[in-house]
């Protein structure tokens, strides 16, 4: 009897595991299906690519194209666009990140603590963010142009008018601002709710202690809002490092003046999709890719391993 | 007495600074909203005569330019890429999060790793694909690559990690098939995820514009911003049209947001994407 009951327990968790591998993989089909042939594949092929030259009206397929071992990858070293694009992308990102990163955190404690008409400034405020980059672009271009609302607010407080995205000074920095203005919000939004799921008995005890509202922040505010730090700092940084529709819209597509405004992926689009060197386009990609990664590794490191992410 | 004065002399300069920074993030909107709405003639006239405010430039636009059917194209293409993600996502997630099957541990450590692969990395082959397949300025290249998101899944499965087995368990006894429990149990509860993710991937897929540049090449496939992009470069004098086009790309986004955005917050909390 004993051995009975055991064998269709046995059976019955048996059963179980098979259904629990059965349902497990239905689940995730649909999306281990798509990966595979819209990411895992194109990844793989773009690696091979990257030691090829290739070019998409070639008369050869991408198989056949010829191997060029590591050519893509030192001519890019040697290729002043390239290098141009990776300074104005390094520029811009640290430009933009702790400026971003900075003006979130302000807002996020201030829209979180008791204000009046909370709601009507994190709207405000979050705007932007859900407002396409190219709409953005283009609303930046007319008030930043020469005879624009930007210039005209400028001479009235008696300073000099500019002609923001037609100077090689200027126009990297408008990009910048534009970044800046309009991704604020996310930040400020993923902050908010770091700061949301802080306890309240954290602040309570340090106000038994007679801590100020500045100790506050920096003992209990900063300590705790350590994790969504990090996540700001990794997406904001690989956010910026991919930069492309601002600095495409602004200069039509070609970086320019004179490749002020020429970022990685403004480049990798124009090598793969203008000129169709798709082998070195891809060995762009890829150097982006290591870029990328390093830079979340290093900031990994910084901020200690007990993060997750 | 002296000490209640100096508090709301801070108050002041607080909110003022609150108000000041709702100048700068509201201000390019308001200003481009007015000069969509004035004849050419005076767009560079910074007093606004409200008697010859009109609507004329987004008539002409609708009519004379395929703003409408680029609009439509945008709506179909980020509405479905929208849903598929949030179907997809949402059950790559509780699988991984919840069903103990053979390779899930591998399957998740491949999520993360692919995350950090910026996409722009597969975009040559994947164009070459698409071409090869035929699926160039047809709605199935504009969507069906995009319809899973490997950061959805991992916020999907953070927040179905965050919820109670004895949920399932008591569904189980009752009888509920896996399907059952997903779709009746588990997705009514994941509502605050969901519509973080809903607002996220509609707003992004709405504006989105590098894949879509790729991918719509003949101006009837055009979404909205690949659109208004090009139509800036032929009419970029005409600024009045031109930001009544910017205001037909911006403000469907933000009218969406502004109607699913209760729960926002509260959903980016449980989807653990503060960190």
């Amino acid at each position: 009897m004993a051995v009975k009951i055991s064998r269709a327990k046995k059976n019955s968790i048996k059963k179980n595991k098979i259904r629990d591998m059965i349902d497990g993989w239905l689940f995730v089909l649909p999306f281990v299906g798509l990966a595979l042939i819209f990411f895992v594949g194109p990844l793989l092929v773009a690696f091979m690519l990257s030691f090829k030259e290739y070019s998409f009206l070639d008369s050869v397929t991408m198989w056949q194209a010829k191997w060029v071992g590591f050519n893509n990858y030192i001519n890019a070293f040697k290729d002043p666009t390239f290098k141009k694009a990776l300074i104005n992308t390094t520029i811009y990102s640290i430009g933009v990140v702790p400026v971003q990163l900075v003006i979130a955190l302000a807002l996020a404690i201030v829209v979180d603590s008791n204000i009046k008409g909370k709601t009507f400034f994190r709207t405000a405020y979050y705007i932007p963010t859900i407002t396409s980059t190219v709409a953005v672009a283009v609303m930046f271009l007319f008030i930043f142009k020469t005879d624009g609302l930007l210039n005209k607010i400028l001479v009235f407080f008696g300073l000099q008018p500019y002609n923001w995205f037609n100077s090689i000074h200027l126009a990297l920095p408008s990009i910048m601002i534009m970044a800046v203005w309009s991704s604020v919000g996310l930040y400020m939004v993923i902050f908010l709710a770091g700061l949301q799921d802080i306890p309240t008995s954290l602040y309570e005890a340090a106000s038994i202690d007679g801590a100020s509202k500045w100790q506050k922040l920096i003992h209990v505010t900063l300590p705790m809002l350590k994790p969504t730090i990090f996540f700001n700092l990794v997406v904001s940084l690989i956010g910026t490092f991919q930069v492309f529709d601002q600095a495409y819209v602004v200069s039509k597509g070609n970086g320019g003046p004179l490749d002020s405004t020429m970022t990685v992926v403004l480049y990798l689009y124009r090598t793969g999709f203008r000129e169709f060197k798709m082998g070195y386009a891809s060995a762009i990609a890829f150097i982006l890719f290591v870029i990328i990664f390093v830079l979340t590794l290093i900031q990994k490191k910084l901020f200690g391993e007990e993060n997750r992410m | 007495m002296a000490r209640k004065k100096k508090i709301s002399l801070s108050r002041i300069v607080f909110y003022f600074l609150l108000i000041s920074y709702s100048v700068i993030t509201l201000g390019p909107f308001i200003w481009s909203i007015i000069t969509s709405l004035k004849p050419t003639s005076e767009v560079n006239n910074f007093t606004v005569n409200f008697s010859t405010l009109s609507f004329d430039n987004y008539i002409f636009l609708w009519k004379k330019f395929p703003f409408a059917r680029w609009a439509f194209n945008s709506l179909i293409v980020a509405s479905i890429v929208t849903l598929g993600n949030l179907l997809f996502n949402s059950m790559a997630g509780y699988a991984l999060a919840r069903i103990d099957f053979p390779g899930r541990k591998a399957l998740y450590l491949a999520i993360l790793a692919m995350m950090m692969v910026p996409g722009q990395v597969v975009m040559v082959p994947t164009f070459i694909l698409l071409t090869k397949l035929g699926w160039i300025n047809t709605y199935k290249g504009l969507t069906i690559p995009f319809l899973f998101s490997l950061f959805g899944i991992f916020l999907m499965r953070q927040f179905f990690l965050s919820i109670p087995k004895s949920v399932e368990e008591a569904a189980t006894i009752d009888g509920l098939s896996r399907f059952g429990i997903f779709f009746r149990i588990v997705m009514p509860m994941a509502k605050p995820a969901l519509s973080t993710q809903f607002i996220l991937m509609f707003t992004g897929n709405w504006n989105s514009f590098l894949w879509p540049s790729l991918l719509a090449t003949r101006d009837n496939m055009y979404t909205l911003p690949v659109g208004l992009n090009s139509f800036y470069g032929q009419y970029f004098q005409f600024w009045d049209q031109v930001l009544a086009g910017v205001m037909i790309l911006s403000v469907p986004a933000i009218v969406i947001f502004l109607i699913f955005q209760r729960n926002f917050i509260k959903g980016i909390s449980t989807t653990g994407m503060k960190g």
